[in-house]
């Protein structure tokens, strides 16, 4: 047997390419062609048509209030993400593992649930609702549940990408800075910014992807009144309906745009980090 | 480490390490106000909603037939589609932890795409891939399987929305994975197989166990990609995040929130075991 010194498992020729050819016929089964079939399905009625259907008046609603929901949504979790991040990864203190497993509840429930949550407290038969009821203040069935539910979906994101990046740069430099004389904000601003910037835009990335596509809970909250509460998703669901099929997939084209520009600045994200540590994997080999 | 410089300080040699950095007070008063009134208000909500609800009652709506049906249904499909992801997901980790090939940033940015994508979107994409005259679905109907409005359907759903939890928890572990031990094995004249099963899986099982959990827990609650392509059938292909749904549209408000009370205890439940299982095995990792 010939074999060379760095033989591992699968390295053959015949059990790697078969690998990676099962591989790609996945991906392209899986994640390639229903891609491809929302861009065409959007198009299959021309260009002019998919134009007509975007600029509906109900369409241009449903966008505008989407980058609402997303615009409140996402400083909310930004500035709560970063809050939780520091506290969790800088302090030692009891309860700190609960705090951490409790931010993953969110991830867990089932939309449908988070919705019906915030509809029993906040609806005009709920503790808080009915109170809220007296004084004319309505939140369920108006634009402020559906910002509520979003929050409280989308709130894991931006601190499950900080906390491991963080623990694992711990706080040494920040130290640094105190002995030094900085303060809170010069700290933040000066040290632990420039380090977890990319984490960070990525977190606001996903807060912003979930914001703008939430379907389950916020069809529970918003009562789905065309032309006032239909967000983009439950846009495309009334569409579909309604038969308008292309009309559904030309609104569904808008959030998978969305999806894709996720994913390349996930891509970005990680070729910066990447290029961030690779100086540090140098000087760590060389001890 | 962390201690080094914290002693420097004045005032502070007393108790080293003790929270030298400011903003504890500010970041724990931020994160406990907003866990409190965004989390753990409205659970609070739901459990004295359902107790107000009195236990013969609470009984015989989260044991009625049709809703029982749904457990049942959601169950095995979740179930079914976290081992397809298993093995799709060990594949694709496997393919581009190991592999150079053209391609393979490309295919690794678009795992995420499940995620990214809004599940009503994924909903009516695959609605359409699998309807009779569909892309995917006229070769099916040649053989005679019908996927859209069957439970085959919600498995179809259920394994593209979780797709990339098992690639993304295997991956790490296979990256780290030194390769002294496969190349001993090797030379001495193991089979593939024989590498995989006594070296490679008993350090990755973990890890795929982890994303299997995930996967499931993920499946129980998905509800956006579903309904589109389960024709929601009562008894047949009506899932329980559907149920819910269904009995909030009939205003029989205390009736969907014992059901949500059910959903809800049981993704608490598994989410905790997840999280255990991680730390112990993460311990495990470390000990060693």
């Amino acid at each position: 047997m010939q074999q060379r010194r760095t033989m591992r498992a699968g390295d053959q020729p015949l059990v790697k390419w078969t690998l990676i050819g099962l591989a790609i016929i996945t991906t392209l089964l899986m994640l390639v062609i229903p891609l491809v079939l929302i861009f065409d399905m959007a198009f299959s009625a021309g260009v002019g048509n998919y134009w007509d259907n975007l600029s509906n008046q109900y369409t241009r609603h449903a966008i505008g209030l989407t980058l609402l929901v997303a615009a409140l949504t996402v400083p909310i979790n930004l500035v709560f993400g970063v809050f939780l991040a520091w506290l969790v990864t800088r302090f030692e203190f009891p309860g700190r593992k609960v705090l951490i497993t409790l931010i993953d509840i969110p991830f867990a429930v089932s939309p449908v649930v988070a919705g019906l949550l915030y509809l029993l407290l906040y609806g005009s038969n709920g503790w808080i609702g009915s109170w809220l009821t007296e004084n004319d203040v309505q939140l369920m069935f108006s634009w402020p549940g559906i910002v509520m539910v979003t929050v409280f979906v989308t709130c894991p994101f931006v601190a499950r990408e900080l906390i491991p990046l963080m623990q694992q740069q711990g706080g040494e430099e920040e130290e640094a800075g105190v002995v030094l004389g900085a303060n809170g904000w010069q700290l933040f601003r000066r040290i632990t910014l420039p380090n977890i910037q990319w984490a960070l835009l990525y977190g606001v990335v996903l807060t912003n992807a979930r914001a703008v596509g939430e379907f389950g809970a916020v069809s529970v909250v918003s009562g789905n009144i065309r032309g006032e509460t239909n967000t983009l998703s439950l846009h495309v669901e009334l569409l579909y309906q309604d038969y308008n099929v292309v009309g559904a997939f030309a609104a569904a084209s808008l959030l998978a745009g969305i999806a894709l520009i996720t994913i390349v600045v996930k891509s970005f994200v990680e070729w910066r980090q990447a290029r961030q540590r690779a100086p540090l994997d140098e000087l760590s080999d060389g001890r | 480490m962390n201690r080094s410089l914290s002693g420097l300080l004045p005032g502070r040699s007393s108790q080293p390490g003790k929270r030298v950095l400011p903003g504890f007070a500010l970041s724990l008063g931020i994160s406990l106000f907003f866990i409190s009134v965004v989390l753990i208000l409205p659970i609070t909500g739901l459990v004295v909603h359902t107790a107000g609800m009195g236990w013969d009652q609470y009984l015989a709506v989260i044991t009625d037939e049709r809703v029982v049906a749904s457990y049942k249904v959601t169950l095995w499909t979740a179930a079914l589609a976290s081992v397809i992801n298993a093995l799709v997901g060990l594949l694709l980790a496997w393919v581009l932890v190991r592999y150079e090939f053209p391609g393979k940033r490309i295919m690794d940015a678009l795992v995420d795409l499940p995620f990214a994508l809004p599940t009503a979107v994924a909903g009516i994409t695959l609605a359409a891939l699998f309807a009779q005259d569909g892309w995917y679905g006229q070769f099916f109907s040649l053989l005679g399987i019908k996927v859209s409005f069957t439970p085959l359907g919600i498995i179809v759903a259920m394994s593209f929305t979780s797709l990339p939890f098992v690639v993304r928890t295997v991956q790490p572990v296979l990256e780290d994975q030194a390769p002294e031990d496969e190349e001993a094995a090797v030379s001495l004249g193991a089979s593939d197989w024989t590498v995989f099963r006594r070296i490679l899986f008993p350090a990755i099982w973990p890890a795929l166990l982890t994303g299997f959990g995930l996967c499931f827990c993920r499946s129980l609650g998905e509800f956006g990609a579903v309904i589109f392509i389960a024709g929601n059938m009562p008894y047949v292909s009506e899932i329980t995040s559907l149920m819910i749904f269904v009995r909030l549209q009939e205003f029989d408000h205390a009736a969907a929130s014992a059901i949500a009370s059910v959903v809800l205890m049981a993704s608490l439940v598994l989410l905790l075991l997840i999280n255990l299982w991680q730390a112990r095995y993460l311990r495990r990792l470390h000990g060693r």
